[in-house]
């Protein structure tokens, strides 16, 4: 069998590689996304005491920080006896949110202006040393202005939320430590352009419609790159909307039936298992009811899109009904779509934005519940790449004695297999060599998952990827080192 | 004249903690010294809106820590010609962010990177004992740019 291992993949998070084997006559016989770090966190949190798991989950990533923040103040809600969701009080909560929509808006801002958006305009085989934001700073400065400027918009957000830019302790077991003050409210209302929450909206429109225009014209490459059926999970609101921060779970097959019927995530472990392949350190999750084979799913934009029902803000919603009725209403499976909902997903952020600053809510100085405690308390949330669960157990010391965190980018795993394979079977069938198009082509295909892989392995700093093409005797045919 | 000190990394990693720890000290030295002109800042690592933020400053110091075989410290100047591909998505390096800052504000902020030598990254926030020596020795040299930088706006004016 012929194999190609490609590392490092381009603008993507971590430490992994992709191998591609060839058999005899030069077909695709196998891909694998390898992921070669360790999981040390889950062990070095045990001992400590819990109240420190929102500040400490915060080394695991500095890229994500904030979701895992939020997740594990979700879980130790329930360990001091504030419950789920609707437990905190509305200050509490929607200061979260607020912080939750800040980090998600500029998340989604730097992969669109950052990744997706050179590979739109400046076409996915132009020199890859511009095919970046520099490369649209050079082509297009109004865009790679927009794009720095929302992601500076967001990170305010955070600031303002979660107390400081590093290691921000806004979020604590039972609620939030801050408020937002009435200047700052004003700040991210009436700031003057562009950095206030109209302008983002208007960007956010702006962006949408670039990507629909380009969709427009290249139909054919977006419509059929990377497809594959798929399941789809995310938490939903109990009424069926778009809730990137509360809800409860809810999975689809690939013809949109449901296969998780909303269930409560603290009983999440009963319905998803974890397996471990021998070639990488990251593992695959599935849904235990479907079993191993065909129980993976897809988490992020495009199932969240594919789960819920509606989006609760009208301009995103308006854009939710175009994007569904162009499947007919049936899920999305092509993986560059993932960017379509990405920047719908990116509009719903800015319009919750708004609707959060005008609330007087968030100047309440009502901003902890407490009650009975509990041993146990399972945290999700709608990270901006995909569903994310924390999982504590403590002891009567209120020491940590269990964690189990299954991030976005594991669950992902599978479908970014499947999506190398589909992109390596269309572009390397009959090859002997890599050219710069197929590396491209993995990483497009890669990226549209904004995977983090420092993230899903707690790895430190960054790995780029490879590209090694085997032969049947295990021999290297090619090598494509980013 | 406007100089900032920028320090990166993760402050949870040890020793990755280097540049941060070094923006705190300088901060509260130029409180106690009431030093005007100079800014610091801080993150987890750059992105794409420090172009905006260096854009603001005539002098820019990174400090970041580095597992690359130095004595001690090592202080460049960053040249925005030399900004690469990115490997990561979610984080760029200094030469990007300067680039960047050429090429969407016309600005060209004189820009050097610090290193200083880290020698764990343990899921923790001390730093090691060979990191701390490294951390003072990078203090003081700070200082001592700093207060040079100053002098040269003074004699230029």
């Amino acid at each position: 069998m012929n194999k190609i291992t490609i590392e490092p993949v381009t603008r993507v998070e971590g430490h992994g590689k992709v191998t591609i084997h060839m058999d005899d006559n030069l077909n695709v016989a196998q891909t694998r996304l390898h992921i070669v770090e360790f999981r040390g966190f889950e062990r070095f949190v045990q001992g400590r005491p819990y109240w420190e798991a929102p500040v400490l989950v915060q080394r695991l990533c500095g890229i994500c920080p904030v979701s895992h923040h939020l997740a594990a103040a979700k879980a130790l809600d329930v360990i001091v006896g504030a419950g789920t969701g609707n437990g905190l009080t509305p200050a509490g909560e929607k200061m979260r949110r607020l912080m939750h929509y800040g980090q998600t808006f500029q998340s989604h801002a730097l992969h669109f202006f950052h990744l997706a958006s050179p590979d739109l305009l400046l076409g996915y085989d132009s020199d890859p040393a511009l095919r970046n934001v520099i490369g649209i700073a050079l082509k297009h400065p109004d865009l790679a202005v927009q794009g720095v400027m929302m992601r500076k918009f967001g990170q305010e957000i955070i600031a303002a939320t979660a107390g400081k830019k590093i290691h921000g302790t806004g979020a604590i077991p039972g609620g939030i430590n801050k408020n937002l003050s009435i200047e700052e409210r004003d700040r991210f209302l009436k700031g003057a352009d562009p950095l206030n929450i109209d302008k983002m909206i208007e960007w956010s429109l702006s962006a949408l419609e670039l990507f629909k225009g380009y969709h427009k014209q290249n139909k054919a490459f977006i419509d059929n790159f990377a497809v594959f059926p798929s399941n789809h999970l995310s938490i939903v609101r109990k009424d069926g909307a778009l809730d990137l921060y509360h809800g409860v779970l809810r999975a689809v097959d690939k013809d949109g039936k449901k296969i998780l019927n909303d269930v409560d995530y603290q009983e999440y472990y009963k319905h998803i298992n974890e397996e471990v392949r021998s070639w990488s350190y990251m593992k695959f999750p599935f849904l235990t009811s479907i079993g191993k084979k065909d129980g993976w799913y897809t988490v992020g934009p495009l199932a969240r899109l594919n789960t819920c029902d509606f989006i609760p803000t009208p301009l995103a919603q308006n854009a939710f009904e175009e994007y569904k009725a162009y499947t007919n209403g049936k899920p999305n499976h092509s993986s560059l779509h993932m960017h379509w909902a990405r920047l719908i997903e990116t509009l719903h952020a800015a319009e919750m934005i708004k609707i959060l600053l005008n609330d007087t809510d968030l100047q309440s100085d009502n901003l902890v519940t407490k009650g009975k405690k509990q041993f146990e308390g399972v945290g999700v949330i709608e990270a901006p790449r995909g569903t994310l669960f924390h999982h504590y157990k403590i002891n009567e010391d209120d020491q940590i004695t269990m964690a189990n965190l299954i991030v976005s980018t594991t669950n992902n795993n599978e479908p970014m297999n499947r999506a190398v394979n589909d992109v390596a079977n269309k572009m390397m069938t009959g090859k002997k060599e890599i050219t710069e198009g197929m590396k491209n082509a993995v990483e497009v295909a890669i990226r549209a998952y904004d995977p983090c892989l420092s993230c899903a392995t707690h790895s430190i700093g960054t790995m780029p990827l490879d590209i090694t093409m085997y032969n049947s005797n295990n021999e290297v045919l090619d090598n494509y080192h980013s | 004249m406007k100089i900032l000190i920028y320090g990166y990394g993760n402050p949870g990693r040890q020793d990755d903690a280097l540049g941060i720890r070094l923006t705190e000290n300088i901060e509260k030295w130029i409180i106690s010294e009431n030093i005007s002109g100079v800014e610091t800042d801080c993150n987890y690592q750059l992105n794409i809106e420090d172009a905006a933020r260096i854009s603001e400053s005539d002098i820019v110091i990174f400090a970041d820590a580095t597992i690359e075989d130095i004595d001690d410290l090592a202080f460049t100047t960053i040249n925005p010609d030399d900004s690469k591909i990115e490997f990561s998505m979610h984080a760029v390096s200094p030469a990007f962010v300067l680039d960047l800052c050429r090429k969407i504000y016309n600005k060209c902020p004189e820009t050097y990177l610090l290193h200083i030598k880290g020698y764990e990254w343990d899921f923790k926030e001390e730093l090691s004992s060979n990191a701390i020596i490294n951390l003072e020795k990078a203090i003081k040299f700070t200082k001592q740019k700093i207060s040079e930088f100053i002098k040269r706006n003074r004699i230029a004016k």
